[in-house]
């Protein structure tokens, strides 16, 4: 094995299980995306689909989260620290979204006595599943901008607001919500014996996976002036172009399987596709970048020089150590798996 | 407000509600265990039925206890950047194996929910015993991080920065094993007090429900040995916290004078300018033989400290007794039900005792707030004793009071939601087309 550097291999980790959160987490916040919008003649159908797929238990799934935070403080606890601060304000939105979105869906299962009530928690539930993503989204591209400067003395708005209110930003944010969305939809596809419904959700995959291509090509575009780093990344590397072409052919693999209702596949290949996109995004946001450098003598951080272009797309990108080490895992611990689906 | 009592604020109240989940989160998993046991050896329906839907409780505190983590985990850096980048290389350790654990939490209580029917009737319990048993090790980890900021150790400072860190070191602090055990022991008891209260409450009302009785009885069999225990680990700590942190010993018995023959302040207010405390009943010696069991140890007063090296006194002591008279209440309500149990009489239709246990009931959860309070403000104005001031380490952004009112509300919100909800979910005797048929109780004629 050449020489790897630790904080890579950190990195990855750390990479790994924001994966593993967008993959098993997305996919709740994504039934709420569904259920705020459920409609036509089987609406209430497609919502009941929603809520036996997200038992409430699964609220484990912030173990993911967790684990990111907790690799974040112990191993790059320069960077966890700027990132609280600058970014105080969408995470500080981000956890009120979180808190409403697993309580009202709790509060929705178990308070099940009056329908008015039902619909109360329904609709905190399905908002906060809406906004929560995008401002996930939002951090993680103002991350991936590489302009998180500690702020200076002064100004709020230039110090704490403008470092993530950007174009760039928003269109992650975005594209997460759009990917959260399109993985519901897909796994949601699974969740029911009903051709009809299966359909219904279908269709609602396929609006979403067009609506992931949209937001991800206005990222793409927005790059060059806000999130240089990514841009170069995602253009002149080495692993640009295999990764480009990996990455395509599975997504238009997915929407293929979608479209001829070959759910089964689909499920699997979008696991894999969907999270080299944010595995990339990840990677990226871990490294330092020069003009947000700081004082940065972080000990945890053994290879502190910046290398981007390993990140976006290439060198150390773990996707693929998800796709095979975790092939099955979405049986097991995150999402209620088929072979121990709810009995209620 | 200032910013940094706004930043202390919002993260005492998320701290105070997140301990409430944490702290049931780890007591009703052995409720829960316990009751499914004695069903499996008495056959009686009842206990099912409490297995159940303690089983059911400790699902809607998990996922809120889960959110409200997660919450913590941020915050972390969210308020404390400072803070996280002194700290995460240390204290990390503790809070991932914190993540495993709270990991094996949530599977093992997936399995047992909703593995009524299809495992085993052995591998079900011993999956509830799993989620007992992590539930335990997750409350351990993360007050072992606590533990590490009252007395930090495995790391080398040198020029403002831990160098040559040891997380295993830093687990193993002088804190670290009384205030885990500290804790623990209080999750046992306030939570089976606590069910133990609202079953006494409900069976003053309804004497001979046999539902009610089966209830007390489990939960009694938790909390007794754990609220009986607790003045034990307590004075432990005591002697452990006159040895590592003085000054927050000496705010907690307002001891202003250094000096042999310290007196044991009962009760009374810390008058800050006079140096004194009014209004008290003195023991005299008291404190020097509970710190050091001896009456004429010296024990350090706040005379020693720096003015600005003091906690918050008034707030400390009063916290302090608050907790140690809760605990003494709750100890000797424990011992009765030890009397009665030994006399052999029966705990559900003796009126007087039901009375003391409904008192009780929520005292266990108001004492641990209490308890925290005195080992975090306890511990001001250092965020990590002695190294780091709390000052030092809350965030440059301003306006932290507009988070910690929309925390405040939403957490209040959250709350009395949740109370409502476990009341209806849990604690209502079930309607009697739900086991009547199952079970009638001795005595009911017409139920």
């Amino acid at each position: 094995m050449p020489d790897l550097p630790l904080a890579d291999v950190l990195a990855a980790i750390l990479a790994l299980s924001l994966a593993a959160y967008v993959l098993f987490g997305g996919a709740d916040f994504g039934g709420g995306v569904w259920d705020l919008l459920a409609s036509g003649p089987r609406k209430a159908r497609q919502r009941e689909v929603i809520a036996h797929a997200i038992a409430p238990i699964w609220e484990a799934n912030h173990v993911w989260l967790i684990l990111a935070i907790v690799l974040a403080f112990t191993c790059f606890p320069e960077v966890f620290a700027r990132l609280g601060t600058v970014l105080h304000i969408p995470l500080s939105l981000m956890l009120i979204g979180i808190v409403l979105r697993g309580s009202a869906f709790i509060f929705r299962s178990y308070d099940t006595e009056e329908l008015k009530a039902q619909r109360r928690w329904g609709r905190v539930f399905a908002i906060a599943s809406l906004a929560t993503p995008v401002l996930l989204g939002v951090c993680i591209g103002a991350v991936a901008s590489g302009r998180l400067v500690p702020p200076a003395d002064g100004d709020f708005v230039t110090g704490f607001v403008e470092p993530w209110l950007t174009p760039f930003a928003l269109a992650i944010g975005l594209m997460t919500l759009t990917i959260f969305a399109f993985l519901a939809a897909v796994f949601l596809t699974l969740e029911t014996h009903d051709p009809e419904l299966a359909d219904d959700f279908r269709r609602r995959g396929l609006i979403a996976g067009v609506a992931v291509f949209v937001a991800a090509f206005a990222a793409l575009a927005l790059a060059p002036h806000g999130a240089p780093l990514v841009q170069r990344a995602l253009v002149s590397s080495t692993w640009a172009m295999p990764f480009h072409l990996v990455t395509g052919a599975v997504a238009v693999a997915v929407l293929a399987a979608l479209w001829f209702r070959k759910y089964r596949l689909d499920r699997r290949r979008d696991a894999s596709s969907l999270y080299r996109g944010r595995v990339g995004a990840g990677t990226v946001s871990l490294y330092p970048s020069p003009g947000s450098h700081g004082n940065g003598s972080g000990r945890a951080r053994p290879h502190a020089a910046p290398r981007p272009h390993c990140a976006g797309g290439g060198r150390c990108d773990p996707a693929p150590v998800a796709a095979v080490s975790f092939p099955g895992v979405q049986e097991l611990p995150g999402r209620p798996g088929r072979a121990w689906r709810v009995r209620r | 407000m200032s910013d940094l009592l706004a930043a202390r604020s919002q993260m005492a109240v998320s701290l105070g509600f997140h301990i409430i989940f944490a702290v049931i989160g780890i007591g009703m998993p052995v409720l829960m265990v316990v009751a499914e046991r004695r069903w499996q050896k008495t056959g009686d329906p009842i206990y099912l039925e409490l297995a159940k839907r303690w089983a059911k409780g400790t699902a809607i505190l998990f996922a809120v206890g889960a959110v409200s983590g997660t919450v913590l985990s941020f915050e972390l850096g969210l308020l404390w950047p400072t803070f996280m980048r002194f700290a995460g290389p240390i204290i990390g350790m503790p809070f991932s194996l914190e993540g495993f654990a709270f990991f094996t939490e949530a599977i093992f209580l997936g399995v047992y929910l909703y593995g009524w029917d299809r495992i085993s009737r052995r591998a079900h319990l011993l999956a509830g015993i799993m989620v007992a048993v992590s539930g335990v090790a997750s409350g351990i980890f993360v007050v072992t991080a606590n533990a590490w900021m009252n007395s930090p150790t495995g790391f080398d400072l040198v020029g403002g920065r831990a160098v040559n860190v040891d997380p295993i070191a830093g687990m193993l602090n002088p804190m670290m094993f009384q205030q885990t055990l500290h804790m623990t022991l209080a999750a046992y008891a306030a939570t089976g007090i606590g069910v133990a209260g609202i079953h006494a409450v409900l069976l003053l009302i309804d004497r001979e429900n046999a539902f009610h009785r089966r209830a007390l009885a489990v939960a009694m069999m938790v909390g007794a040995p754990a609220a009986a225990l607790q003045p034990l680990s307590g004075h432990h700590s005591g002697q452990v916290v006159a040895r590592y942190q003085p000054a927050k010993l000496a705010a907690m018995e307002a001891h202003f004078r250094t000096g042999p023959r310290a007196p044991i302040e009962l009760g009374g207010w810390p008058d800050m300018d006079a140096r004194e405390v009014r209004y008290a009943i003195p023991i005299p010696g008291g404190l020097s033989i509970l710190a050091f069991s001896d009456p004429d140890a010296v024990v350090e007063g706040l005379d020693r400290f720096p003015r600005a090296d003091w906690p918050n006194v008034p707030i400390v002591h009063f916290a302090f007794q608050l907790m140690v008279a809760l605990g003494t209440y709750m100890a000797i309500v424990a011992l009765w039900a030890g009397w009665l149990a030994w006399r052999r009489q029966d705990h559900a239709s003796h009126r007087g005792f039901l009375r003391a246990l409904s008192v009780a009931a929520p005292m266990g959860f108001i004492a641990i707030e209490a308890g925290w309070t005195v080992t975090e403000v306890g511990r001001q104005p250092w965020t990590i004793y002695g190294v780091l001031r709390t000052a030092d380490a809350v965030t440059p952004m301003p306006g932290l009071i507009v988070p910690f009112l929309c925390f405040t509300v939403l957490y209040c919100f959250l709350g009395l939601i949740v109370v409502w909800l476990l009341y209806h979910q849990i604690a209502r005797s079930p309607r009697p087309t739900e086991w009547s048929r199952r079970y009638t109780p001795a005595g009911a004629s017409s139920a």
